[in-house]
């Protein structure tokens, strides 16, 4: 199960809109332990594609070493499909599975009116769906 | 003095849970090989078939992406820290995939 606020909600859509037809990316950070994000951290699209995100090395250099000086853990990391389902591709799997601590988010911008988010984990290349709940402030 | 080398949540395994680990060598090719002598197995989840970093780790060499450097090549020496990280990387599936119903 996901717990996230409803900005942080919110502001993974609004990236994933803002960056259509490119696909958008980012995490959520939270305090560690918690399992409970509480810091909106989009990052660039090193690939600046409509079919693949990657950060830009640097910058995922960048992020955990503010991460780690935070006392933080990456909760969420999500990225946007912009014409597919929002479910993990064969990719998502090989890359998701080096993550397996972290909730992978899934926003489809395909449908401009209709918002597609669903979290997922994501363990030695098998993807399980996970409930969302979205606390309002 | 050695090398250290800090590992990722997902490589830990490798180290018996441990952060970080110390090694040496002349360069990081050399240092993988010193670290899997005592931890079986960590070489391999690093490096491709031919033998040049895979694409599903990042390595940087204190600052900086050893791929900017010389990759496996990269001189390195004591006192010096290499930090491995998982790529975040993915995407949408390609056609074939998404009719097979990815």
């Amino acid at each position: 199960m996901l717990q996230l606020r409803r900005d942080l909600y919110d502001a993974i859509i609004a990236h994933a809109r803002r960056d259509h037809p490119d696909e958008a990316c980012g995490v959520l950070a939270g305090p560690a332990g918690t399992d409970r994000p509480d810091r909106f951290v989009p990052m660039l699209n090193a690939a600046r594609s409509p079919t693949f995100f990657e950060f830009d090395s640097q910058d995922l250099f960048q992020l955990y070493k503010d991460v780690d000086a935070r006392d933080e853990d990456i909760v969420v990391i999500y990225h946007s499909h912009t014409a597919t389902e929002a479910y993990p591709s064969r990719t998502d799997v090989q890359y998701g599975s080096l993550s397996p601590e972290a909730h992978w988010v899934l926003v489809s911008t395909r449908h401009p009116e209709t918002v597609e988010f669903r979290s997922f984990r994501i363990v030695d290349g098998s993807v399980t769906e996970e409930p969302i709940e979205v606390i309002e402030a | 003095m050695a090398i250290e080398v800090r590992i990722p949540t997902i490589l830990r395994s490798y180290t018996g849970g441990e952060k970080s680990i110390e090694g040496k060598g002349d360069t990081l090719g050399d240092l993988f090989s010193d670290l899997d002598a005592r931890h079986g197995g960590l070489r391999g989840r690093l490096l491709a078939d031919d033998g040049s970093l895979n694409r599903f780790v990042n390595v940087y060499l204190n600052d900086e992406d050893v791929r900017f450097l010389g990759g496996v090549q990269t001189p390195v020496s004591d006192g010096d820290v290499v930090t491995i990280l998982p790529a975040v990387a993915g995407g949408a599936p390609l056609a074939p995939d998404a009719v097979a119903g990815a």
